[in-house]
């Protein structure tokens, strides 16, 4: 019997944990490091960066806070999903079931909206430190493009989320949000009945962006993030200026991700998992009552990401306002990495210093140009009533549209001949402007705009019913 | 023969082959879409918003008045001279459903102050186009509304009136 049989057959237990660990979990210290390192860290990061990329102030953790933020919306989304039915009503009654009488129900719904606008506030900003360090030239074009559909992706899921708890607020920052696909030429009319599943936004409605918000939109947005982070790999790691960290004979210094790279990482997603719990408890997200298609609140605001969109349309037609403009701009930041190829800066924050005192001008000027042309327009032009026989496409379209382009060609224009700038310093002037013009927008749209989308200024506001 | 292999030169079998499997897959590839956009298209509900709704009596609407209809969207305009429109509440710039002002005599909306005058015509933009209209009939001295028949317009005619 023993010759036969000289082992106790392992126990179930022995078994599960022979295939879990095959070889084993080594006795020393290092061992079990290395075997942790293997099978996850280094999926992610290579064994060695080099320790300029590592300073805190070059990305100021950008991408990585955007991934974190991303992880706790699909958990706190998952949880969600359990107490909620994509139907109106319920589906508000639902909401206030969770904020009074769930267990933790506040605070999950809180925690999942303030992370869901902190990610629109962090993925613009990561972009914003993409493009002024030049990081996205070759060969880190590709990167730029798929950066650039998961923020928009990252708009649509805020959208469509903005919707789900049916209240007043939810309701029309939608209508107001999904009109502006019918100025689409053509195709418009057609696709947002196809969007809303209907004339108005209703019961169909929700459910559709109910499914877009849980199912399409994360799915999209889980693989292009992993397609990403690879290519930040592929594409030799991060951006970093050529003279950094040089030692004498030519190279760079280079440090162990682990644990020069992985403990910063722990330490900085804590300390924002912490503060957002903390917010989380304090500031609730805010709810309304139940939504009314009858009685449009006064002002009806989109959500705030797109004030910026919403002023835009009170200035321009339609087609101008919400398809041209917002058009050109998305087009422009696809296309940036294929005209802005100068290698040498990259990695330099604002290309030079003189690219850093053209960055300055381009924000002052739009500071002061902006709010100059709002009041403008809003108090004293009035191109469709001085041409009251124009189509309104050319006379509160085109016509503003030129008067806005003009001066910024112009401007681009003189900048070329005068201090022959070229492309790159062109390129960073015109974003800069436009990009600093657009938030202006959005803290007009946001903070001065009051009852019947009059201007106010914020200690002046009429209390809105 | 000779008729033959000069085809054959042109178009080999295998290209052909790769072609067709090509034309087939792009057939495939389209039927799928057209499935579902078909499957997406809204699901209209019936009795509801969409259907004919009765909005009163002739004689409810005096002249020169404005009475909305909630659950019809639509707002009955009895202009001064008897005759009668029906205004769909929705406002043609961004969708906001906009309230008769009764002291301004004018539709605002709320939104972005688009304002209509009694007839739904644009007074201040940004509106591009007048408000809606619906068809709307009158049958034994009842104002019937199909809500499901939207008319989009650009000016006020006369022709949009409907007397009793």
């Amino acid at each position: 019997m023993d010759e036969l049989n000289p082992q106790p057959e392992p126990s179930i237990f022995q078994r599960m944990r022979k295939k879990l660990v095959p070889e084993g979990i080594p006795e020393d210290d290092r061992g079990r490091i290395r075997m942790v390192v293997d099978s996850f860290i280094l999926h992610i990061h290579p064994s060695k960066v080099e320790a300029s990329t590592l300073k805190w102030t070059y990305t100021w953790g950008l991408g990585g806070l955007s991934a974190l933020l991303m992880t706790i919306l699909g958990l706190t989304g998952i949880i969600l999903l359990n107490n909620y039915t994509p139907a109106a009503p319920q589906a508000y009654f639902d909401i206030l079931e969770v904020n009074s009488n769930v267990w933790f129900g506040e605070l999950i719904r809180n925690l999942h909206h303030w992370s869901a606008n902190l990610l629109i506030v962090v993925a613009m900003l990561h972009l914003i430190r993409v493009f002024v360090t030049g990081a996205y030239r070759p060969p880190r074009e590709l990167n730029w493009l798929i950066g650039v559909v998961m923020l928009l992706l990252v708009l649509g899921a805020n959208f469509t989320g903005y919707l789900l708890p049916w209240d007043q607020l939810a309701f029309w920052a939608i209508t107001v949000g999904t009109s502006i696909i019918s100025y689409i030429p053509l195709i418009g009319n057609w696709l947002s009945q196809l969007i809303l599943g209907g004339p108005e936004v209703g019961a169909n409605t929700l459910l559709n962006f109910y499914s877009m918000h849980i199912s399409f939109i994360p799915l999209a947005i889980f693989g292009l993030m992993m397609y990403h982070f690879w290519r930040v790999r592929k594409d030799g790691g991060l951006t970093r200026p050529k003279s950094a960290n040089q030692i004498e004979d030519g190279k760079v210094e280079r440090v162990t991700t682990i644990p020069n790279l992985v403990h910063k990482e722990l330490i900085f997603a804590l300390a924002w998992t912490s503060a957002l719990l903390l917010f989380s408890m304090l500031v609730p997200a805010p709810l309304e009552g139940i939504a009314n298609p009858a009685l449009s609140p006064n002002p009806a605001k989109a959500p705030w990401y797109f004030m910026g969109l919403q002023e835009l349309l009170l200035h321009f037609h339609p087609l101008v306002g919400a398809i041209v403009i917002p058009g050109i701009v998305v087009v422009g930041i696809f296309l940036l990495p294929f005209f802005d190829l100068n290698l040498t800066s990259v990695g330099i924050y604002f290309r030079s210093q003189r690219g850093r005192a053209l960055t300055l001008l381009a924000a002052g000027l739009a500071l002061i140009a902006t709010p100059i042309w709002v009041l403008l327009d809003e108090y004293i032009l009035n191109w469709a009533e001085w041409l009251p026989t124009w189509n309104t496409l050319l006379s509160n379209g085109l016509i503003p549209l030129v008067v806005i382009l003009l001066p910024l060609i112009l401007l681009d224009e003189w900048m070329t001949k005068k201090y022959k700038a070229d492309i790159e310093e062109r390129v960073l002037f015109i974003a800069t402007f436009i990009f600093t013009a657009f938030i202006v927008l959005t803290l007009i749209g946001i903070f001065f705009r009051g009852p019947g989308m009059s201007l106010y200024l914020p200690w002046n506001m009429p209390i809105s019913h | 023969m000779t008729e033959i292999t000069t085809s054959t030169q042109n178009l080999s079998r295998r290209d052909f082959l790769k072609i067709a499997w090509a034309f087939l897959g792009g057939v495939a590839a389209l039927e799928t879409a057209g499935v579902f956009l078909a499957y997406l298209q809204p699901r209209l509900a019936e009795g509801e918003f969409g259907s004919i709704i009765t909005a009163g009596l002739v004689d409810d609407f005096p002249p020169n008045s404005v009475t909305h209809v909630p659950n019809g969207r639509f707002y009955v305009v009895r202009i001064g001279d008897g005759g009668f429109l029906a205004v769909y509440h929705r406002c043609t710039h961004l969708g906001c459903t906009v309230p008769w002002d009764s002291t301004a005599q004018k539709f605002i909306c709320p939104c972005h102050n688009s304002q209509f005058d009694q007839n739904g015509i644009v007074e201040n933009p940004p509106a591009p186009r007048p408000l809606d209209l619906f068809a709307l009939t009158i049958e034994n001295g009842e104002i019937k509304v199909d809500t499901g028949n939207i008319t989009q317009r650009q000016t006020y005619e006369t022709a949009q009136v409907v007397y009793p």
